[in-house]
């Protein structure tokens, strides 16, 4: 099956003063159609740099990333994306940032209402849809921004640490929500976060990148069932996998001798 | 002095130097942000514009509009377009920075997050730099509306047959100190209602934003 995004011998590179800085060098990497794929390593690594290629909004300076076999040329709403500051028109409550891609795609107003609502009911808002955001908290933001980016119903769904903000609470009430919502109707989830935990739980499959330059140090296979339950976070195999990750973030060699 | 105000009431003269006064101010006002917000909006927008217009509008910003008045007696005489540019001036000088820095000024991410749904430059603008530059726009705008308002007094006090500044000066020459008394709190009366009404049209406006 050809995958969903593929990176090919992808590299990012900055001009410096008088050097230029290589924030990715020669990424390659299959993403499976409906496949949830965790991105962790160190910061500075390149993580958001692989996603905001695949959103259309940095262009890799050599190499290709293509989504269903076309080069990614620019920003789209066939690939949602969401992003660690929430991101939200903070003039627009709760349903006018869900509402925006839907006006964006020339919705008729009924249906565009129908779908916003279906999508703020999906993350729990529906009693604060006529809410401005300044009055939510971190983590109803975040629900919100979730909403806004289902509501124009992407096949992918590109994730840049959407829960480092939140507290540990709100972060594995979402992470189960999430998982919900991608089980009733998978999408190609490609989810950045520097919490192992959280990428051994959500993914089937975890990158472990390495820095400077920025590269795929590792992928780790998570042979966990879904639906993911307390039970499968508290198991010894999740505790086995989450060690193999955790190792592979956090004792990697220098770079160049890296296999 | 109250009795003096009572008689400038009384016979229309306070009135009628206060409305020629404002409707200097208003007419200045309104024309200088007419032309300063698509002018920051293009500064900010276009870095082309930014590199022809910014040095100008930097250096401009530095002289005072008051300095500028022998200039424009000179190339427009002493009726009311004069006066009116000069407020003008000072009114522009201040929304235009304010709405250039406004542009420059929005959240990336903002941006981003509407991209990634759909929305084209066009889009981006409309629909997000103009909101999201609003507060700055309103803030320029208090700013110009007190420039402009110091500037109509002065610059009647050079000529004019109306208005609260021209009377004050003629009451000058006579040493009617109540009269000078009324025209001062005139204006800082009337300067107040206005930055009133347009602080309280800038809390309507901008209620979304989150205030730390
Ligand atoms: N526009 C840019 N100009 C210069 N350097 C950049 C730019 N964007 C990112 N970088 C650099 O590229 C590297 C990777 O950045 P990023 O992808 O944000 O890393 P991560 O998300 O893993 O923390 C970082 O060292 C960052 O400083
Ligand atoms: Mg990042």
């Amino acid at each position: 099956m050809s995958p969903k995004i593929s990176f090919r011998d992808v590299v990012k590179t900055y001009p410096m003063k008088n050097t230029t800085f290589t924030a990715l060098g020669q990424v390659s990497l299959d993403i499976g159609d409906r496949e949830f794929v965790a991105v962790v390593g160190p910061s500075g690594c390149g993580k958001s740099t692989l996603l905001s290629m695949v959103a259309g909004l940095v262009e890799p300076t050599s190499g290709t990333v293509t989504v269903d076999g076309a080069p990614v040329t620019g920003p789209g709403p066939d690939r949602g994306v969401i992003f660690q500051q929430y991101a939200l028109f903070p003039w627009l409550t709760v349903r006018g940032n869900v509402e925006f891609g839907l006006k964006l795609a020339h919705v008729p107003a009924a249906e565009r209402r129908r779908r916003a609502d279906h999508a703020i009911e999906l993350v729990g808002l529906a009693d604060f849809a006529d809410a401005l955001p300044k009055t939510l908290s971190g983590g109803m933001k975040q629900r919100c921004a979730i909403a806004r980016a289902y509501a124009v119903d992407p096949e992918v769904l590109l994730m840049d640490e959407p829960f480092g903000a939140l507290d540990a609470l709100t972060r594995v009430q979402l992470q189960d929500q999430l998982l919900d919502t991608w089980t009733q109707e998978r999408r190609t989830v490609l989810f950045i976060t520097h919490d192992v935990d959280e990428a051994v739980y959500l993914a089937g499959r975890v990158v472990v990148m390495a820095a400077r330059p920025g590269r795929i140090h590792r992928v780790i296979d998570v042979d966990l069932p879904y639906p993911r339950t307390e039970e499968i976070r508290l198991s010894a195999e999740f505790a086995r996998i989450r060690n193999d990750v955790w190792t592979h973030v956090y004792h990697q060699s220098p770079a160049g001798s890296a296999a | 002095m109250s009795s003096r105000a009572r008689e400038l009431l009384s016979d229309g003269t306070l009135t009628e130097d206060a409305l020629a006064s404002l409707q200097r101010v208003l007419l200045g006002f309104a024309l200088g942000t007419l032309v300063a917000v698509p002018v920051g909006f293009l500064m900010g927008w276009y870095p082309v514009a930014r590199g022809l217009l910014e040095p100008y509008v930097q250096f401009f910003r530095t002289i005072p509009p008051l300095a500028l008045i022998p200039l424009v007696i000179v190339l427009m005489g002493i009726g009311e377009t004069p006066k009116i540019f000069v407020i003008f001036l000072a009114a522009f000088m201040s929304c235009v920075v304010a709405a250039f820095q406004g542009v420059t000024g929005v959240d990336r991410t903002l941006i981003d997050a509407a991209r990634v749904l759909g929305a084209s430059d066009r889009t981006v603008f409309l629909k997000v730099v103009i909101p999201a530059s609003t507060p700055f726009i309103l803030v320029g705008m208090r700013i110009g509306l007190g420039a402009a308002w110091a500037t109509v007094v002065a610059a009647e006090m050079i000529g004019a047959q109306k208005g609260l500044g021209f009377e004050m000066v003629h009451a000058q020459t006579y040493y009617d100190v109540p009269t000078i008394f009324v025209g001062l709190i005139s204006i800082g009366v009337i300067g107040l209602v206005m930055d009133r009404l347009l602080l309280l049209a800038e809390r309507r406006l901008t209620a979304w934003q989150e205030r730390r």
